[in-house]
């Protein structure tokens, strides 16, 4: 378990870090956290010829209010600096709630929000939440910038639309709606494994019935599961039990997750039309206090 | 301090460098010239070597050596068989490299050897090995079909049977009221020790000695092994084992790398290191359990047990190791458990797969064994309309059947004799414990949404014997210090604290006037090893007698110093003194100053030492029940464990502290194995699950408080001591416990494991509600 030979370099800014990655092409790979990528290496299921550490490269971490009240967050961010921001839970409740599943809190110090965003494992938080979101990925490369949404951003298992020459330096999260109703679940076979079922979802109500919905899940598919249909079904209707049952019934209907050595497929749509008609009562349950609306 | 160091609560003497990370372990060894070996493994399960070209890796830098099978030539040896050796298992030994064909993925096809871990790892990628890939067989049942061959020279996948027969069976099911039959299945896993598997060997050639570290269990048999294999004395081979960070029966055993890094090591005449990564150790060393039974169960219709019969299959891998038929046939040395059952017959079968070796792994064969009769007896209670609590008291031998003599129930010499026991009273102290009656209303579906059930095993547990004898030296020194050497090998359960307390005890002499010393074969020559939890039946009694032989031996060099009759002296607290009379107490650091300075050519040898062994065959066994309460989410199959208790008789606790961490450990690792783990295999033979995030273990976080009761009330008379071993009662019970938990919450038979969500989801699901 040693990584295979490999060339290393360290830039201390975003231009350097950048151009090292122009100029070797597919044979460079960016290391961020390395919490998953360093096992991979170990094992030697990567063998990247290059490392591009961006541990050094200043101005790539922090989380700021950007202009449309929304949030702009680095992508070199420690996923545990998310989870301690205090204002976080008013400004995006459903980030704030994913990020302490991410692992264990070892993890979480080192570990990044870019880092799993493009490592975009399907049973992930941090890549359903963007799409439950609607965030916003700034991919930087010599060339100059592009922004694409993380709905665009997974194209299957573990594949993304980062080019080997680009670098995720921000995810911009657009504004959280007043009143906005949410939750996130998920079960897994420890506390802080990937999880074998996920949802986040969350629901904007005009008086006792859904205006709009989305709900995410993770852990059954190649990537982030929107379940459009599901949404379909809650937009206009009260969040009452016949709902909810149906929802249930929708979802694992159309969910198409493969088995593994965790879960079978069928475990899989089961218990995310379950998790997602919990999830749903969970975020009527609370309703709106603590929402930060 | 308590009257008797046996029985205090004494914290561990090895804890400061265990949990300050100042101990040694085998990684922590560096020698001058020392280099790194790595292995390459089978990447199939099944597959003939057509060709190794190991000249591309030869010829990269910093490569010190490959070597394979051909480079052994004619020192080329197998892995023996050192226990359970039953008839026609010697066919299926494992060569120190593949021979011709592989049979297992992971199995050790030739070894790098380089400057570092690094490069020896970049010299793997660079052998060339041309297979020819061959049809695997990763079924019991299909491999009992014979249809795809692991050994085809051999001509049968069945590589030995051992037969039991006690009684009449066949006559008693004949003539039963109730029988019943079930097939039941334990899946495979294995012992996670923190420390995996590492050898430093270092062959001096001015010398012509070889130093091992690293070796532990059973040092001296791997040195016996080694020492043949490379045609050096035994006493010029020093085997020494350092701090180890656990065994759990796995570590220790003869590996073909124990082999391999010696003989680089010969070749080269330098120092090699090789340490076991995580991946290696799931692959390649000894997996466990993965034994299906089909038992039968005949009684009475008021449920008094007449007989058993079971068919029992060990799914034994590619290559038959160090244990032979141990786990299958260790299933059915204790299937009838603490019951009178006086007919009993089994059949088992060891058979081959193509899959890693399989071992021993705490209470092998009686976890399993437990599972299937606890659960059998669930089933039937529920059959015959009983209360499973009056069935099982109904059942169990009592104080004044025992010594019992279940029979011959091991391919051994010796009858399986269960020594002492009030089997019933433990049970009944376990339910009050557990409020076992208090709980009967929380069964079944509560207000948290969840199915809730409670379980009950009973198991008992063989513990010492097994291999004769254990020994100790004891000598006296400057100051009155007294050093203990020990035959035995540890794994870090504490036997520099325990060995102390004994010895303290016997002696009269203070516990820090005592340092113990082990796990090096030139403390003594012969000697067994750490395992069936034996450490303190064997090496404790070992202990035990040698202090006796010594105080003598004190207080005739006392008495002839003092000018007085030795049968007028004692040793207390490390002085000697003379009962009933005003004479001053003579501190025994004086007596061996004296003795020091004042031997004369006339009047012999400051010699104050003692060597014993501690030698019986009986084998002591432990007994108790666990319980266990859990609730199920029926909608997502997440099982959780809300309380456990484990009561266990032990004979004599010499600590208590010790005692409770090896019950709270092995509950832990119980739960975790029934629950979490289990090595899977998938398409081609691939093994799944080869890293942590896929073999998955117990957390703080996925077991409860576990609560212990430890009881003393049935020393054993095999032994001076009356002490039985206390490593494994902590796990025995737990697939009992926890399967009876989750059949009697939903309403189901658990027949099989793991107790996993998808699993549970599967069987609300056949339940036809859910």
């Amino acid at each position: 378990m040693k990584p295979a030979p490999f060339e290393y370099y360290c830039p201390e800014t975003l231009d350097e870090a950048v151009s090292l990655l122009e100029q070797h092409g597919d044979d460079g790979k960016v290391l961020a956290g390395g919490q998953s990528f360093m096992p991979l290496m170990s094992l030697r299921l990567a063998r990247p010829s290059v490392i591009v550490d961006l541990n050094r490269v200043s101005g790539l971490d922090g989380i700021a209010a950007n202009g449309d009240g929304g949030l702009a967050i680095g992508a070199l961010t420690r996923q545990r600096a998310l989870e301690r921001d205090a204002e976080l839970p008013a400004r995006n409740p459903l980030l704030a709630a994913a990020v302490p599943l991410i692992g264990h809190f070892q993890i979480r110090n080192r570990g990044t929000v870019g880092g799993s965003l493009v490592h975009a494992d399907p049973a992930a938080e941090l890549p359903a939440v963007t799409v439950a979101l609607g965030a916003d990925f700034v991919l930087t490369s010599a060339g100059g910038e592009r922004v694409v949404s993380a709905a665009d951003f997974y194209l299957g298992y573990m594949a993304t639309a980062i080019e080997a020459n680009e670098v995720l330096t921000e995810i911009r999260v657009p504004a959280w709606k007043a009143g906005r109703l949410w939750a996130i679940d998920e079960v897994s076979r420890r506390k802080g494994d990937f999880a074998m079922v996920g949802v986040a979802l969350w629901a904007d109500m005009d008086g006792a019935n859904c205006a709009d919905a989305c709900i995410t899940l993770f852990g059954v598919g190649g990537e982030p599961v929107r379940v459009e249909k599901a949404e379909q079904r809650l937009k206009g209707a009260a969040l009452d039990d016949a709902t909810l049952k149906e929802v249930e019934r929708i979802v694992s209907e159309e969910l198409e997750p493969d088995s593994d050595i965790h879960a079978s497929a069928l475990y899989r749509r089961e218990v995310g039309g379950v998790l997602t008609r919990r999830a749903l009562r969970a975020a009527a349950e609370r309703g709106t206090e603590g929402n930060g609306a | 301090m308590a009257e008797t160091y046996i029985g205090a609560p004494i914290k561990r003497r090895e804890d400061v460098r265990f949990i300050t990370g100042t101990g040694t372990y085998v990684d922590d060894i560096k020698l001058p010239h020392m280099v790194h070996a790595a292995i390459l493994r089978s990447p199939h399960a099944h597959a003939r070597i057509r060709d190794i070209d190991t000249s591309r890796a030869e010829a990269l830098p910093g490569v010190v050596s490959v070597f394979t099978l051909k480079d052994i030539g004619e020192l080329d040896a197998t892995v023996p068989i050192r226990m359970y050796k039953i008839p026609g298992l010697d066919k299926y030994l494992q060569p120190s490299l593949a021979r011709d064909e592989v049979r297992y993925v992971g199995e050790p096809v030739a070894v790098a050897v380089a400057e570092s871990r690094y490069l020896a790892e970049d010299a793997l990628d660079a052998i060339d090995v041309d297979y020819e890939v061959l049809q695997e067989v990763m079924d019991v049942r299909e491999a009992m079909e014979d249809k795809v061959l692991v050994h085809e020279h051999n001509g049968t996948n069945l590589a030995g049977v051992h037969h039991v027969s006690i009684g009449d069976a066949d006559k008693a099911f004949a003539e039963a009221d109730y029988t019943r039959r079930e097939e039941f299945r334990v899946h495979r896993f294995t012992g996670n020790p923190m420390e995996t598997r590492g050898i430093v060997a270092h062959f001096d050639r001015g010398k012509g000695e070889l130093r091992v570290y690293g070796a532990t269990k059973l040092p001296h048999l791997n040195r016996q092994t080694i020492a043949a294999f490379l045609q050096l004395p035994e006493h010029k081979c020093h085997f020494e084992e350092n701090d180890v960070g656990g065994g759990f029966g796995i570590r220790g055993e003869l590996y073909p790398e124990d082999f391999l890094i010696p003989f680089a090591s010969v070749r080269l005449g330098l120092p090699v290191k090789w340490i076991e990564d995580r991946r290696e150790h799931l692959l390649a060393a000894n997996h466990s359990r993965q034994v299906t039974c089909e038992l039968e169960i005949a009684a009475r219709k008021d449920g008094t047990l007449l007989a058993i019969r079971a068919q029992i299959y060990g799914d034994m891998g590619a290559y038959v190791r160090t244990h032979g038929g141990l786990v299958p046939c260790s299933t059915g040395a204790l299937l009838t458990g603490p019951y009178r059952i006086p007919n009993y017959q089994a059949k088992i079968h060891c058979v081959m797969t193509n899959k890693t070796g399989l071992g021993t792994l705490r209470a092998p064969g009686r976890v399993e064994s437990c599972f299937y009769r606890e659960r059998m007896l669930d089933m039937m209670a529920r059959d015959l309309d009983l209360d499973p609590v009056e069935l099982r008291r109904k059942n169990l031998v009592t104080p004044e059947e025992i010594p019992y003599e279940i029979g011959f129930t091991r391919p051994s010499a010796h009858p399986t004799i269960l020594d002492s026991g009030d089997y019933a009273s433990a049970l009944r102290q376990a339910l009050e414990r557990f409020e076992y009656d208090e709980m009967k209303g929380i069964r079944g579906l509560q207000e948290d949404g969840r199915y809730h059930g409670v379980g009950l095993s009973y198991f008992v547990k063989n513990t010492g014997g097994l291999e004769p004898y254990e020994g100790a030296r004891m000598v006296v020194g400057e100051g009155g210090g007294v050093s203990v050497f020990l035959s035995i090998a540890q794994l870090g359960q504490g036997h520099e604290t325990a060995m102390a307390q004994i010895c303290a005890d016997a002696l009269g002499v203070t516990m820090d006037a005592i340092s113990v010393f082990h796990g090096n074969t030139d403390l003594s020559p012969f000697g067994w090893g750490t395992f069936a939890s034996r450490g303190t039946v064997m090496a404790g009694n070992a202990v035990h007698l040698t202090a006796l032989q010594l105080k003598d031996k004190i207080l005739e060099a006392a008495a002839r110093h003092l000018d007085v009759d030795a049968s007028g002296l004692t040793l207390e607290d490390g002085n000697i003194v003379q009962p009933g009379t005003e004479a001053p107490a003579l501190p025994l650091g004086e007596l061996v100053a004296h003795m020091r300075e004042s031997i004369t050519p006339e009047q012999g040898v400051p010699e104050l030492e003692a060597t014993a062994y501690y030698n019986s065959n009986n084998i002591t066994h432990t007994y108790g029940v666990h319980l266990a309460h859990v609730a199920v989410d029926p909608e997502t199959g997440v099982l959780e464990v809300l309380k456990y208790l484990v009561v266990e008789d032990v004979g004599r606790v010499v600590n208590p502290l010790m005692v409770r961490g090896q019950t709270v450990g092995a509950a832990v690792q119980g739960i975790g194995g029934v629950v979490l783990e289990e090595l899977v295999y998938g398409e081609s033979g691939q093994l799944l699950t080869t890293t942590f995030l896929d073999y998955l273990l117990p957390t703080s976080t996925d077991v409860p408080p576990i609560d212990d009761l430890v009881l003393e009330e049935a020393p054993s008379p095999y032994n001076p001591l009356g002490v039985k071993g206390a490593g494994e009662g902590g796990i025995v019970g737990t697939a009992g416990a926890l399967g009876n938990a989750v059949s009697n919450a939903l309403g189901i038979e658990v027949k099989d494991l793991p107790l996993s969500p998808d699993r549970v989801r599967a069987w609300i699901r056949a339940r036809g509600d859910g």
